[in-house]
C-alpha cells in the first residue's frame, strides 16, 4: 500500500530503529540548542553584571573570597542551630495544623468553642507577620513570667525565657496556621462520597475520620506541606531578633558589621540554599509523581 | 431472622425536603425478609434520596422508618449501630483510593464490627473470590475496571451480613459491557436470599432480579406490584408514561 | 538519554565556572586601605564652595533612625541636641556651613557601608574605627573614645561585682554592630555565649526582663540607661575596650571630603570645644569606677 511520496519498504530495512535513531538525533539536537541558549543568554546576564563599572565594588562587599574562606566555618556551625530548630518546629506545627483543622471540620455541637477558637487562632497567626510574632512572643512572654503580684510572688514564673524556645513557638504558632488551612482544604478536597462510604460501613465519625478522610488528605497535601516546610526553614533565621545565640543568620550580621562587608551574609544564604534546594526538587518529583496518578 | 410476617425495612409516610425542594412526599414501603424490592423512576425522582434515608444518611423530616420492628429515625438511636445491620453500595462504587482491594473489604469487618483478622480475612477474600476478584487482593482500586470496581463494592458492604442489603443504581456509571458482570453478583446475592432494595434505571436488572417493584414519582410510590406486571402492564399513566419513554431511549 | 544528561552537565559546568571567576579575591587591592595619611588641609580648601558634597552648598549627614539618647534628643538631629548631633553642627560651621545648610538623612546601620556611592556626606552613629572596616569606607579623625561599661539591675547577683573576674560566669546582652561584643569575649571572657539583639532599645528589654543578667553598652549609653530607661538598674563599672575604641564619621571610601572633615574634628579637638561638647551631653564619664 504505498501511497504517494513514501519509500517503498526494501527488504531488510528496520522501520523501528530508524525510528528511534531519529529520536535520539532529535533529543541530541535539542539538548544542544538548550545547552547553547542557556550558556549564551545566562553567560550573557553573566557578562553585562561582569563588565559592569559597579562589579569590583558589589564584588568585593558581597562576594570576596578571603572573607568567606574565614567567616564560613563560624556560619556553618552555627547553622546546625537552624536545622535542629527547623525540624523540631515542623513536628510541632505539622501535629498542631492537623488538629486546628480538625477542629474546624467536625461538626459536634459539644466542640463548638474550640471551633471557634481554631478559627480565630487561623485568622490571628496567619495575619501577624512573622517577625512580629517572633518580636512579641520573644520579648512579651518574658515580660509576663516577670508579673509580680502584691506579695511579691510571680505566678507565671513558669513560663519559658528562653529565646530559641520562644522563637520556636512564635514560628510553631504562625506555621501552624498556615499548615491548618492546607489540611482543612485537603480534608474537604476528600470526595463526601469517602465520608458516606465509610458511615455505611458502621464506621463512627472519628473512625472515618481516622482511616478514610484523613489519611487521604494527608496524601493530597503533601506537596503544599512540603512548601511551607521550605518557607519554615527561611523563617528559622528571624529567631535571632530576641536574642538567640550561635544561629547562622546572626553570626553572618555580627561578622558582617564587625568587617563592614556583606560576604558572610552570602555564606550564611549559601547554606539556605543548600537545604532549600533539595527539597524544592524533591517537592517537584513528588508533585509529578502524583500528577501521573 | 426476623419472625415471619413482620418487614425487616418499613417506612410510613418518609418526608424529605431539602431547603425548598420537597424529594420525598410520605413514603410508605415495606421490605420483607429475602425480598428483593426495585424503585423506579425518573432521575430526580427521591431514589438515592430515599436509600440514604433508610440508611441514616440523611436525616428524614417525617415520618418513622423501621428496621426489624425497631423505629431507627429517632433521634435516641444510635446511628451507628444502624448502620452497621445495614448495607449500601453506591453508584460511583466509592472505593477507598488508599486502600487495596483487600483492605476496602476489611475496613468495615475489623473497625465497623470488630471482627478478628484473621476472621476477617478469612471472609473477605472468600467473598472476593465468589464475585470473581480472587488474585485481585493486592491491587489497588484504581488498577480495576468499573465493573470489578463496583463487585469490590458490593462484596465490601455485603461481607458486613446486613439485615438488608441498599444498592444505589450500581451499574448506572458503568460502560454497557461491564454491566452483566455486576448484574451477575446481584443475581447471586439474591439466590442466596439476601434482603434487598435496588434503585435502578436498568428494567431488565428489575425484571430478572426483583420481585416487587416500585414506582417512584414527584416523592410518592405512585404505583406498586409485582415485577413482571408493573413493567409489561403497568396501570398508572404516569407509569405508563415513564416506562414508555424509557422504552424510546432503548432502555427498557 | 544520556548525552542529554551530559550536556546538561557540560552546561552547568561552564556556568559553574563562570561564577567562580565572578568571585574574586582582594588580594592584589592590599593597599586600598592604607592612605591613613591625611593631605595637609587648611580652612582654604574646606568651603562649601570647594567641598564636593552629594548636594552643592548643603552638608548631608546621616545617622540611624530612632536616633537614641544621648547622642541625639527626641529621636530629631535637627533640634542640635545630644552629643553627635552637637558635633555634626559643630563640624558643619567649622567647614562654612550655615546651620540652615545641613540637612539630615537617615541610614540604617547596616547600609551605611554598602558598596558603591551615597547619598550622604558623612555618617555619624556610633561607629568604631577598625582596621577591617577601613578597607570598605573612609572614617574621619575619632570625635570619641568610648569605654564599655557593665550594666545590671540593682538587685542582680552581679550588681556589685569589682572586677571583671567576678563576671566570668554572667550571660550578657549586647547590641549587633557595636565593639560591645568584641569588649565582652575578648576582655571578659565570659563562660556563656552573650545574646546579640537588633538594636538599644531590645537590650534594655532583654535587661529589664531578666532575660539576660547584665548588659554592655558604651559608657554614655550606660549614663542615660541607667537614669532614664532603667532606674533599677545601676552601672556596674567600665572597662577599655580592646585596642581603645575610637568614634569617627564614616564616608564613602575615598571621599574628597574626608580630610577636611577630619581637619574640622582635630580643629574642633585643639580648641577644646569638643571636650566642651562632651562635657555639656556625655558628663560622669569619671564618675563610674573602673573594672579591671
Amino acid at each position: 500500500m504505498a501511497e504517494a511520496g513514501s519509500k517503498s519498504l526494501e527488504p531488510g530495512r528496520d522501520r523501528r530503529s530508524e525510528r528511534a535513531a531519529a529520536r535520539r538525533a532529535r533529543a541530541l539536537r535539542g539538548g544542544a540548542v538548550a545547552a547553547v541558549s542557556s550558556v549564551v543568554f545566562l553567560g550573557g546576564i553573566a557578562a553585562l553584571i561582569l563588565t559592569s563599572p559597579g562589579w569590583p565594588l558589589v564584588r568585593d562587599s558581597f562576594f570576596d573570597a578571603e572573607v568567606f574562606a574565614d567567616s564560613f566555618p563560624g556560619i556553618a556551625k552555627a547553622f546546625w542551630l537552624d536545622v535542629r530548630v527547623f525540624l523540631i518546629v515542623e513536628v510541632v506545627v505539622l501535629v498542631l495544623g492537623l488538629i486546628v483543622a480538625l477542629l474546624r471540620t467536625v461538626r459536634a455541637p459539644a466542640l463548638f468553642p474550640l471551633r471557634l477558637l481554631a478559627t480565630v487562632y487561623v485568622d490571628v497567626f496567619r495575619g501577624i507577620p512573622v517577625v512580629l510574632l517572633v518580636y512579641m512572643v520573644g520579648f512579651g512572654v518574658p515580660a509576663l513570667a516577670l508579673g509580680e503580684t502584691a506579695d511579691g510572688s510571680r505566678p507565671l514564673s513558669w513560663l519559658p525565657t528562653e529565646p530559641v524556645v520562644l522563637g520556636g513557638i512564635a514560628l510553631a504558632l504562625s506555621y501552624g496556621a498556615y499548615v491548618a488551612e492546607v489540611y482543612r482544604a485537603g480534608l474537604n478536597s476528600v470526595h463526601r462520597g469517602q465520608r458516606d462510604a465509610a458511615l455505611a460501613l458502621g464506621l463512627t465519625e472519628a473512625q472515618a475520620l481516622r482511616h478514610v478522610i484523613i489519611p487521604q488528605a494527608v496524601r493530597r497535601v503533601g506537596p503544599p506541606l512540603l512548601n511551607d516546610f521550605i518557607a519554615l526553614q527561611k523563617d528559622v533565621a528571624l529567631i535571632a531578633i530576641i536574642g538567640v545565640t550561635g544561629e547562622a543568620f546572626r553570626e553572618a550580621q555580627i561578622e558582617s558589621s564587625r568587617i563592614f562587608d556583606y560576604t558572610p551574609l552570602v555564606a550564611a544564604a549559601l547554606l539556605y540554599l543548600l537545604v532549600t534546594i533539595p527539597l524544592a526538587r524533591l517537592l517537584d518529583r513528588w508533585e509529578r509523581g502524583r500528577a501521573r496518578n | 431472622m426476623s419472625p415471619a410476617g413482620r418487614p425487616v425495612l418499613e417506612l410510613r409516610g418518609v418526608t424529605k425536603a431539602f431547603g425548598e425542594l420537597e424529594v420525598l412526599r410520605g413514603i410508605d414501603l415495606e421490605v420483607h425478609e429475602h425480598e428483593a424490592v426495585a424503585l423506579i423512576g425518573a432521575s430526580g425522582s427521591g431514589k438515592s434520596t430515599l436509600l440514604r434515608c433508610i440508611d441514616l444518611l440523611e436525616e428524614i423530616d417525617d415520618g418513622d422508618i423501621f428496621l426489624d420492628g425497631e423505629v431507627i429515625t429517632d433521634p435516641s438511636v444510635d446511628a451507628v449501630s444502624v448502620r452497621r445491620r445495614l448495607g449500601l453500595v453506591f453508584q460511583a462504587y466509592n472505593l477507598f483510593p488508599h486502600l487495596n482491594v483487600l483492605d476496602n473489604v476489611l475496613l468495615g469487618l475489623v473497625q465497623g464490627h470488630g471482627m478478628g483478622r484473621a476472621e476477617a480475612e478469612r471472609r473477605a477474600r472468600e467473598l472476593l473470590a465468589r464475585f470473581g476478584l480472587a488474585g485481585r487482593e493486592g491491587d489497588d482500586p484504581d488498577r480495576l475496571s468499573g465493573g470489578q470496581q463496583q463487585r469490590v463494592a458490593i462484596a465490601r458492604a455485603f461481607a458486613t451480613r446486613p439485615r438488608a442489603l441498599l444498592l444505589d443504581e450500581v451499574t448506572s456509571a458503568l460502560d454497557p459491557e461491564l454491566v452483566g458482570e455486576v448484574l451477575q453478583a446481584v443475581r447471586d446475592l439474591k439466590v442466596e436470599g439476601v434482603t434487598m432494595v435496588l434503585a435502578t434505571h436498568e428494567m431488565s436488572f428489575a425484571r430478572e432480579v426483583a420481585d416487587r417493584v416500585c414506582f417512584l414519582h414527584e416523592g410518592r410510590i405512585v404505583e406498586s406490584g409485582p415485577a413482571e406486571k408493573i413493567l409489561s402492564a403497568p396501570e398508572r399513566p404516569e407509569t405508563q408514561r415513564f416506562l414508555r419513554r424509557l422504552l424510546e431511549a432503548g432502555r427498557a | 538519554m544520556s548525552s542529554l544528561r551530559h550536556l546538561s552537565a557540560l552546561t552547568l559546568a561552564v556556568l559553574v565556572a563562570l561564577f567562580a571567576v565572578a568571585c574574586g579575591d582582594d588580594g592584589d587591592d592590599a593597599d586600598v586601605g592604607a592612605e591613613e595619611t591625611t593631605a595637609a588641609v587648611s580652612a582654604e580648601d574646606c568651603t562649601p564652595e570647594k567641598l564636593e558634597t552629594v548636594k552643592p552648598g548643603v552638608l548631608t549627614v546621616a545617622t540611624d533612625s530612632p536616633a537614641y539618647p544621648p547622642y541625639f534628643i527626641d529621636d530629631d538631629p535637627t533640634n542640635g541636641k545630644g552629643f553627635e548631633s552637637a558635633v555634626a553642627y559643630a563640624i558643619a560651621e567649622k567647614l562654612g556651613f550655615a546651620r540652615e545648610d545641613v540637612e539630615w538623612t537617615v541610614v540604617p546601620f547596616n547600609a551605611s557601608f554598602a558598596p558603591g556611592p551615597k547619598d550622604f556626606d558623612f555618617d555619624v552613629n556610633q561607629i568604631s574605627i577598625t582596621p577591617k572596616r577601613a578597607k570598605q569606607v573612609d572614617f574621619s579623625s575619632p570625635y570619641y573614645v568610648a569605654n564599655q561599661a557593665v550594666v545590671a539591675l540593682k538587685d542582680s547577683p552581679v550588681a556589685n561585682a569589682s572586677s571583671l573576674e567576678e563576671l566570668k560566669d554572667t550571660k550578657f546582652g549586647v547590641q549587633i554592630g557595636t565593639t560591645s561584643l568584641d569588649a565582652v569575649e575578648q576582655v571578659i571572657q565570659p563562660s556563656q555565649e552573650p545574646s546579640v539583639f537588633d538594636n538599644s532599645n531590645d537590650v534594655v528589654t532583654a535587661l529589664k526582663q531578666e532575660q539576660v543578667e547584665a548588659v554592655v553598652v558604651d559608657v554614655p549609653t550606660a549614663f542615660y540607661l541607667t537614669a532614664v530607661q532603667v532606674p533599677k538598674g545601676k552601672i556596674v563599672g567600665q572597662f577599655s575596650a580592646p585596642g581603645g575604641d575610637e568614634w569617627g564619621a564614616l564616608l564613602e571610601k575615598g571621599s574628597p571630603l574626608t580630610d577636611c572633615v577630619s581637619w574640622a574634628i582635630d580643629s574642633l579637638r585643639e580648641s577644646g570645644e569638643l571636650a566642651e561638647i562632651e562635657r555639656e551631653w556625655i558628663s560622669e564619664k569619671a564618675n563610674a569606677p573602673v573594672l579591671e
